[in-house]
């Protein structure tokens, strides 16, 4: 094991987000609900990175999100690596992908789209999921979902 | 099921036919007592005057009675109500509600809460759909078909949402388009890329006039607003440009129409008016016919209910 590594405690058992952009990972955190989250989270912010220069690493301990949970990192950062973690070993590397619906996770950049000014979730098609080409379900305005601001 | 209507842009050919067939039954018989005994809402959350007297014109002649309101103001909206808060109230009491909003994607939600059909008369620029629908409609009437149509969008292709809709609509029925319109209002990419995925043919031209016309057989204006355009000067340049004047006429085909979604400003010079091929004032009276049927098959009333109804008013 590299030095580098050690910065962070091995786990145990959970899940680890790696290669997270240092810029997103308050967003990762958030769209996990990191904050509410009573298992041991260890996070990693502005370690060095051979692929990235720096970048953010999360452990979270005893804890399996499904592949919904997880595609909706795809929204800000989509090449993220995922380990799930028994016994020390990663059994498991995960991709995320952007899944053909987005439900609450990102606004609508219309001022005049009706999520904008009513208490309900926004809801999104993923038209080009190569581009990262979003529709609103509601006022048909098409979005780039890398410009796409978190709700 | 629900059976509201919030777009045209999801309807196949067949129930765009469906609905013409339906609306020529109450262009024949328009006074009926069909919907006798139920009530019908229509909530203008934005002032649309025409739009509402159609509306609320169809559900009368249809036997229906009309509640509802025209004006926001007096509205709880204005004291913080939401959107959905209104309209499980209105649900409530009513069979259906037509709903105008100045908000794009309310007729959607609308739609996705309330137990009741909606129809939509309008949702900000997104769309509305009674207004395609009575030009498909007029088109059909005039013509006698919707196939391998020339047709001409002329004046404000940019913000103009009946355009769009109309554009849409018609890809069931191998139109070709022709743009014209000043730079500054030109079609949007984005509906130019709708066309090329739905092989609908189309060409763009600078001038307007007689020869460029004279191979309509549609001639759709609009209002080129002052409004819209960011460089006045600009708009001073071209505003006359796009007036559409009697001796513009002389090599149309006869069976060429002129429509307009209506106010007219003077974008069409009231000298047409008396001429044959001006037919914007039949397309608004066509509103009716075809807000009857988007009346009755949101209700769930079908073409043969419609044909076999022992209610007509002679």
């Amino acid at each position: 094991m590299k030095r580098q590594e050690l910065i962070v405690s091995a786990l145990d058992h959970g899940t680890v987000i790696d290669h997270i952009p240092c810029d997103r990972l308050f967003d990762v955190i958030d769209l996990l609900h990191l904050r509410q989250m009573t298992s041991k989270v260890t996070i990693g912010f502005n370690l060095k990175s051979h692929k990235m220069g720096t970048k953010s690493i999360i452990k979270i301990a005893d804890r399996f999100f499904t592949d919904a949970e997880l595609n909706q990192l795809s929204v800000v950062t989509p090449n993220v690596s995922l380990s799930i973690i028994r016994d020390y070993e990663v059994v498991e590397k995960k991709q995320v992908c952007l899944p053909d619906e987005l439900r609450g996770i990102i606004r609508c950049n219309n001022p005049n789209c009706i999520t904008n000014n009513e208490p309900m979730a926004t809801f999104f098609h993923v038209i080009d999921k190569e581009q990262g080409a979003v529709r609103c379900h509601y006022c048909n305005h098409e979005q780039d979902i890398h410009q796409a601001k978190l709700v | 099921m629900n059976r509201s209507l919030v777009t045209l842009a999801d309807h196949s050919r067949e129930k765009i036919e469906y609905l013409i067939r339906m609306a020529q039954e109450f262009e024949q018989h328009p006074n009926r007592l069909l919907l006798q005994g139920r009530v019908v809402a229509t909530l203008f959350f934005e002032p649309s005057t025409r739009t509402r007297l159609s509306f609320e014109t169809a559900a009368n002649r249809l036997g229906a009675r009309v509640i509802g309101f025209a004006d926001p103001k007096v509205t709880s909206g204005t004291k913080g109500e939401t959107l959905k808060d209104t309209i499980l109230m209105v649900s409530n009491y009513v069979d259906i509600i037509v709903m105008r909003h100045y908000l794009e994607g309310a007729a959607r939600y609308a739609s996705e809460i309330a137990p009741v059909p909606i129809i939509n008369a309008g949702d900000g620029a997104n769309q509305h759909p009674s207004q395609t629908m009575l030009d498909l409609y007029t088109i059909y009437q005039t013509q006698g078909t919707l196939e391998n149509l020339q047709i001409y969008l002329v004046g404000d292709l940019k913000y103009g949402r009946t355009v769009h809709s109309l554009l849409m609509a018609m890809r069931h029925f191998n139109p070709t388009f022709h743009f014209i319109a000043p730079d500054e209002l030109a079609m949007p990419e984005t509906y130019k890329t709708y066309c090329r995925q739905y092989n609908i043919r189309y060409e763009e031209h600078q001038d307007f006039d007689a020869d460029v016309i004279s191979g309509a057989d549609i001639l759709y204006m609009t209002r080129v607003q002052k409004e819209r355009f960011s460089d006045l000067m600009e708009y001073e340049r071209v505003k006359d440009r796009y007036l559409l004047k009697l001796d513009m006429l002389s090599h149309a085909k006869d069976t060429m129409r002129i429509l307009h979604p209506l106010p007219r400003v003077n974008e069409i010079e009231y000298a047409i008016d008396d001429d044959p091929h001006a037919y914007y004032f039949q397309q608004a009276r066509n509103g009716l016919f075809v807000r009857q049927a988007l009346i009755c098959d949101a209700l769930g009333i079908s073409l043969e209910q419609v044909k076999n109804d022992k209610t007509i008013i002679l």
